[in-house]
């Protein structure tokens, strides 16, 4: 079973949140020093589901991602897990794009390569949360798609896919090839080994601009952006807890509780 | 291109979700602010034609109800043939779906194909010269983001559950009924609906619970739960969990609040051993009184708590179980 992964690198969402700093006038995030960028935490559940069914099935992975130089970090963490090879979709064209755009690229990339029974991504990402590119990348390629999964088994005739939902799980069988997104509860994404680092290290990763997969640098960008950013800032919560003491834990539970059903809660 | 807006209902069982009913209200006010009508859409298996009569109460001017067998369970690829054929006839300005199983699933697939912007998961619309505007929570909550869309064609945009107030209900409103039919051919649509699996969690269901006991990592264990089973039990509350706590194994994915969980808005959240992350606060925030134990007292939860107690919860949470009980029957 070959399978293309599709990953974001993200901002680490496990800073405190004292270290999280927005830029109102630019209307981005401020990295925080000294943190590396990370896997998008269903990203990582994307890719160790990829190697679970090459490992069962056979076949290859193939990881990509669309960035910056810091972007090949991730790229190398997911060789050292056990992916096989990596492409990097790098242009300036490319800075900007929105969720549509990046599914445009990711199709001109996956065009381009041999071809595959899965591809498989993340459900959402924790940073832009736009939920947006993994499945505009399936009606780009017109593919049958799945989504938030949490479990996923080979058949005779495709695959059998459990979707996570709010209150239970939903039964889908899907023919190949497809594309599916990941949810959290589908597995514990594994750590590269040591042998697999080492491996990662020797492994070359092309880079691919908009000429090598034939995309048209205006139809993407930040000027092919559906939406404009108009306002962005971190919310403001007043803080005015009234924290409740006592002699004693239990008397300080004994003291919220009365406080409870003065204010007629309980 | 018309100035109406479609919405996306959707059924819960034998009934209309109740995220229907929100799409209706923000519908509404959207439609009438651009001059259009409001569209609305169901669909599903036997009994939708009747569901789908409903929304004409909820707001709708116009209903169109696609009932087959095919649609009984859902599947994205029929799912969005339907949808795609009605688009192309009602050329709708805007089209609301809800932030759910289904709404996010279809919702960026119809925007690809029909050249629309998409902004995904919001907590408000409006329309700002004559454009979609939306306000997004991002980065787990951490930051909120204004956006506009930038196409005066279609523009489509997924609503938070419990973010939007309900429909007002007018019984005897008018509007027109259509049933729409539906040529899905099971080959043609690559997949097949199995089953779905509800799972019920025992006691009150969280979405509807007026009080909510939470348990977090801060609980060290998955046997610790039964401390908040039994202050739920005395409150008539249910009980919750975060993403930390579900992702350890200590309780099943249906109890998890936040972000990729159930949004809850009880009357009482009452958080035990949660730091308050943004990604769990998502869920939990909608509440209207928030009670904090914890035994870290620079954790965040604090900063959205009306009362908090510093402190560990195994000598807090019996006595506040006796002293409710006691309040209780009294």
């Amino acid at each position: 079973m070959d399978i293309i992964v599709c990953i974001k690198q993200v901002q680490d969402p496990d800073i405190p949140p004292r270290d999280f700093k927005v830029d109102e006038e630019k209307m981005d995030v401020i990295p925080p020093a000294n943190v590396s960028p990370v896997i998008n935490g269903f990203c990582e559940n994307a890719v160790e589901a990829a190697i679970n069914l090459m490992e069962e099935h056979g076949g290859k992975v193939t990881v990509m991602t669309m960035g910056d130089e810091k972007a090949r970090d991730g790229l190398k963490k997911c060789l050292a897990m056990g992916c096989d090879e990596a492409v990097l979709l790098q242009d300036e064209a490319f800075e900007g794009s929105d969720a549509f755009a990046i599914a445009r690229i990711l199709a001109g990339a996956i065009q381009k390569l041999d071809s595959f029974d899965v591809i498989l991504c993340g459900r959402l990402s924790s940073d832009w949360s736009y939920g947006t590119t993994a499945l505009a990348l399936a009606e780009a390629l017109d593919l049958p798609s799945v989504s938030q999964l949490q479990k996923v088994e080979k058949t005779d005739s495709g695959l059998r896919c459990e979707r996570a939902l709010e209150d239970g799980v939903e039964v889908v069988e899907v023919s190949t090839p497809c594309l599916l997104t990941a949810s959290n509860e589908i597995n514990t994404p594994r750590l590269p080994s040591v042998k697999g680092i080492l491996m990662a290290s020797r492994k070359q990763i092309p880079v691919w601009g908009a000429a090598d997969i034939g995309i048209d640098p205006a139809s993407v960008g930040k000027e092919a952006a559906t939406f404009e950013v108009t306002k962005f800032y971190k919310p403001v919560f007043d803080g005015n807890c009234e924290f409740i003491e006592g002699e004693s834990l239990e008397e300080a539970a004994g003291a919220l509780a009365l406080r409870l059903r003065e204010d007629k809660i309980i | 291109m018309s100035n109406n807006v479609l919405i996306l209902a959707e059924r819960a069982g034998d009934k209309l979700a109740l995220v229907s009913s929100e799409l209706c209200g923000i519908g509404r006010k959207l439609a009438d602010e651009k001059g259009g009508s409001l569209v609305a859409l169901l669909l599903g298996g036997a009994g939708t034609h009747e569901l789908a009569k409903g929304l004409i109460a909820l707001g709708a001017d116009k209903v169109l109800a696609a009932e087959s067998d095919i649609l009984d369970g859902y599947t994205n690829a029929a799912y969005l043939k339907v949808i795609n054929a009605v688009l192309g006839e009602e050329n709708p300005n805007i089209l609301l779906v809800a932030n759910t199983s289904m709404g996010r699933d279809v919702a960026p697939r119809l925007a690809f194909r029909h050249g629309a912007s998409y902004a995904h998961d919001c907590t408000d619309l409006s329309i700002e010269d004559g454009m979609l505007a939306a306000i997004r929570p991002v980065h787990g909550g951490s930051a909120i983001s204004h956006v506009r869309s930038k196409t005066d064609s279609l523009s489509i945009a997924s609503t938070r559950a419990k973010a939007l107030p309900l429909a007002d209900i007018e019984e005897g409103r008018e509007g027109e009924f259509m049933e729409i039919g539906v040529s899905v051919d099971a080959d043609e649509i690559r997949m097949n609906f199995v089953e779905a699996k509800k799972v019920e969690a025992e006691g009150v269901r969280l979405e509807d619970a007026e009080i909510v006991v939470s348990g977090g990592r801060g609980l060290g264990g998955p046997e610790n739960f039964e401390y908040l089973q039994d202050l739920a039990k005395v409150l008539k509350a249910a009980v919750g969990a975060s993403r930390a706590a579900v992702d350890a194994g200590w309780v099943p994915t249906p109890m998890q609040v936040g972000q990729t969980g159930k949004i809850v808005s009880p009357n009482l959240y009452i958080a035990v051993g949660i730091s308050g992350a943004m990604q769990h606060m998502v869920g939990a925030g909608p509440s209207k009184n928030i009670v904090a134990i914890n035994t870290d007292a620079e954790a965040p939860i604090f900063q959205r708590a009306r009362y908090g107690i510093v402190g560990d919860y195994k000598k807090v949470i019996p006595a506040l179980t006796e002293k409710c009980k006691e309040l209780m029957d009294s």
